[in-house]
């Protein structure tokens, strides 16, 4: 079957499909376009709100996505955030002011494994 | 009261001069008054388009400057009495005027005129800014590739963003045989990722080239050609009738073309 293809190929060179790297590439440049945010302060909002997650959960660092997608002239920031386990108890941050009452004490294990 | 209309693309070369021109030809055959405003203040095109360009004594700014009176400023067309040129200054640049001097001028066209067409300069720079500051709704210009789409998401959003929120897209210089061949962006492509809804698609076509060396817009043919008939169809839409999108694939359904189509789909 696969040699088969193959000859097929051959006789008729493929079709690269640029009109689907065109789309491709038109969503991604698009979507950050119409935000108007610079790589830096994306990937400051990036950072801040990992540390965020990170106070209530184990992430999985290496295999977190972040990007713009754009959707009927709204875009969207999505987030796919793997998650190793989920802390007993959230950790707050050193100002303290936005933590959850539930959680008056700070779990110095967990700080540690924040990124930063 | 008349309805202006800006006409814009954000890039260069998409075929703005070309709808504004043919569109005002089709609205006035359709009966309408339309004044047509030419915003590309030092690059001016839209006369010769027209094939006006010999008949031009006076421009928007003598108007503004009080040295004429507006209707005098006006080159009405032989061919379609409905139909007039506001021609821009060719020997000044785009800060020749501004947004309120273009809102003065395109309000007193709408109150004599049923359509009012702006036709915008490339760019996002003042000459954009002049243009759009009178429009009520927009006409957006692209072709199918890559830049002319990013540009023209740009302007939707600076439209957006200036209050004008109903813009409409016209596709133009569309080849449906690349996009059969998956080589192009399709209309529907297109329109998933700008998002604004569609009044008009335009074929690539050879005589449109042709009527701009001659300074005869395609609509003024008896016998319409396919992308006459798209101008002409885009001016009924502007008038509230439902008309069908084009079937640009018909030339192409040759058995050949189809025959090809189906190995592709067959075998990739
Ligand atoms: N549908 C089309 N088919 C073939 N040529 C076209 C088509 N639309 C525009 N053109 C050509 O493209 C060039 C640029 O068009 P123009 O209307 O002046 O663009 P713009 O005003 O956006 O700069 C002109 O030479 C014109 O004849
Ligand atoms: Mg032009």
């Amino acid at each position: 079957m696969l040699r088969l293809m193959d000859l097929i190929n051959q006789l008729f060179p493929r079709s690269q499909n640029s009109r689907q790297d065109a789309k491709r590439r038109l969503q991604f440049v698009l979507a950050h376009d119409r935000v108007d945010l610079t790589p830096q302060i994306l990937e400051q909002m990036r950072q801040e709100i990992m540390a965020v997650i990170a106070r209530y959960v184990e992430l999985d660092t290496d295999s977190v996505e972040f990007s713009l997608e754009s959707d009927q002239r709204m875009t969207a920031l999505v987030a796919n955030v793997p998650i190793r386990r989920v802390r007993k108890e959230p950790t707050i941050l050193d100002d303290g002011g936005d933590a959850p009452e539930s959680s008056p004490q700070r779990d110095a294990e967990a700080l540690e494994s924040q990124p930063n | 009261m008349g309805r202006i209309l800006v006409v814009t693309s954000g890039k260069g070369g998409v075929g703005k001069t070309t709808t504004t021109a043919n569109l005002g030809m089709a609205l006035a055959r359709l009966g309408k008054t339309v004044a047509l405003m030419d915003a590309d203040f030092g690059l001016r095109n839209l006369d010769l388009l027209l094939g006006l360009e010999n008949r031009i004594v006076y421009t928007a700014l003598e108007v503004l400057a009080g040295e004429c009176r507006l209707e005098q400023a006006l080159v009405r067309d032989k061919r379609q009495p409905g139909l007039a040129l506001l021609a821009a200054a060719q020997n000044r640049n785009k800060d020749a005027i501004n947004p309120d001097q273009m809102k003065l001028l395109a309000e007193q066209l709408a109150g004599r005129f049923d359509y009012v067409l702006i036709d915008c300069p490339a760019g996002i720079e003042s000459g954009f800014r002049n243009a759009i500051a009178p429009a009520q709704a927009a006409i957006v210009v692209t072709t199918p590739e890559v830049a002319a789409v990013r540009d023209a998401d740009r302007v939707v959003g600076l439209m957006e963003a200036a209050g004008i929120r109903n813009s409409r897209l016209i596709v133009n210089r569309i080849r449906p045989g690349l996009s059969q061949v998956n080589d192009m962006m399709t209309v529907a492509d297109v329109r998933e990722i700008l998002a604004i809804p569609l009044l008009g698609v335009v074929p690539d076509d050879e005589r449109v080239i042709v009527a701009t060396n001659r300074g005869e817009p395609l609509v003024l043919d008896k016998n319409l050609s396919l992308p006459g008939m798209a101008f002409h169809n885009i001016a009924r839409r502007l008038e509230g009738e439902k008309v069908e999108f084009l079937d640009l694939d018909a030339p192409y359904n040759t058995l050949l073309g189809r025959l090809q189509r189906a190995l592709q789909r067959k075998i990739f």
